[in-house]
């Protein structure tokens, strides 16, 4: 294969035996709602951040994954082939229909808990997109390979802000080891695989999580070494989101976001 | 967390290879790693830069203007400071 243009316009989707494709349809739409929903929480910090600089920072963060979110609606649209818009898989889906992990719906609380939420998800979300780079699915892999160098500056920010607070002041081990335990449980349901993605994995097509956790969890220790803090010995795991049993925040958090659209169906500008 | 506030720092960013680090503005930051990840979030979202610098502003020593007078105006009128009083060969090329 010569090296293809891999933008929308000019990548049919690869045709895929009719389950596998109905599996991977549902595996980018994961991916997607996961990006959108973290988004959409970091962007309720517009214009709260704790200072003018972090603020920036958050925003870029949202509008990082926001983009990636895109890419994934995209193709999820051309797989489906129903003639459904990224925009309709956004906005036109009910919080039952949403496949993203708990984790990344929780609502924001105060900086020390986006910043455990966001390093949670930023370890995981780096190593996962360095595996789907190999994928043989083009577009998954060219998608990954884009928001990598995005995600490995995230756990960077992220990390950071850890060690930060763990070795900070009293309050602000505080606050972080307050967030920790109220957001532990929701890690483990980022590398539990559903059975879409096991299906998925066996065909090859994406990665099996074992290498990821323990990448993941091998950094996670790393950085809670260089913060001080002891790592969470609770083993309780609260799963569900990928299979669409969500939180009652998500409801919330859809309401906001698809208000416009649901008010004002197929509104332009 | 106390009331202080957190140093100033000045950014400078060379916007391409071969160009010098220009002064784009100033940030607050606790140290100089969270300084390099303000500036990149702050001054470098449109691609402004390959290469940033941060120095807390307290290293930088200012000329004062009170004193402009005596530092700057004497060389207003030492022309022969420039080198334009040689004639240059013909065959010299690129001058």
């Amino acid at each position: 294969m010569a090296t293809p243009d891999l933008s929308p316009a000019h990548t049919a989707a690869p045709a895929y035996p009719a389950g596998l494709q109905s599996q991977l349809f549902q595996y980018v739409l994961q991916l997607a709602d996961t990006s959108l929903i973290l988004a959409h929480r970091l962007s309720e910090w517009c214009g709260h951040g704790p200072i003018l600089e972090q603020d920036l920072a958050l925003s870029n963060i949202a509008l990082d994954l926001l983009g990636e979110a895109r890419s994934y609606y995209q193709y999820a649209a051309e797989l489906e082939g129903q003639g459904r818009t990224e925009d309709d898989l956004a906005y036109l889906r009910s919080a039952v229909e949403y496949r993203n992990p708990l984790l990344v719906e929780q609502p924001n609380g105060d900086f020390a808990h986006t910043v455990l939420r966001q390093f949670l998800f930023d370890v995981f979300h780096y190593e996962l997109l360095a595996e789907l780079k190999q994928s043989p699915d083009a577009r998954l892999a060219a998608i990954a390979e884009k928001s990598l160098k995005e995600a490995a500056y995230h756990r960077k920010w992220s990390a950071e802000w850890i060690i930060r607070f763990g070795d900070g002041t009293a309050e602000s081990r505080q606050r972080l080891e307050k967030a920790l335990r109220t957001l532990w449980r929701y890690a483990a349901e980022l590398t539990a695989a559903t059975p879409v993605e096991q299906a998925l994995q066996d065909a090859g097509l994406v990665p099996h999580y074992a290498d990821i956790q323990a990448k993941a969890a091998a950094y996670v220790v790393y950085v809670f070494e260089e913060a001080t803090l002891a790592m969470p010995t609770e083993a309780f795991a609260q799963p569900g989101g990928k299979l669409g049993r969500h939180s009652e925040h998500l409801g919330y958090l859809l309401a906001e976001l698809q208000y416009v659209q649901r008010s004002y169906p197929g509104l332009t500008w | 967390m106390t009331q202080a506030e957190w140093p100033l720092w000045e950014v400078f960013i060379r916007s391409k290879q071969g160009l010098d680090h220009k002064h784009v503005g100033s940030l607050h930051a606790a140290d100089a790693t969270m300084a390099m990840q303000n500036a990149r979030d702050v001054y470098t979202r449109r691609l402004e830069g390959v290469s940033i610098w941060v120095v807390e502003s307290k290293h930088l020593h200012a000329s004062n203007p009170d004193e402009a007078a005596e530092f700057f105006d004497p060389a207003a009128d030492k022309v022969y400071r420039h080198p334009t009083f040689y004639d240059v060969p013909d065959s010299i090329k690129h001058m």
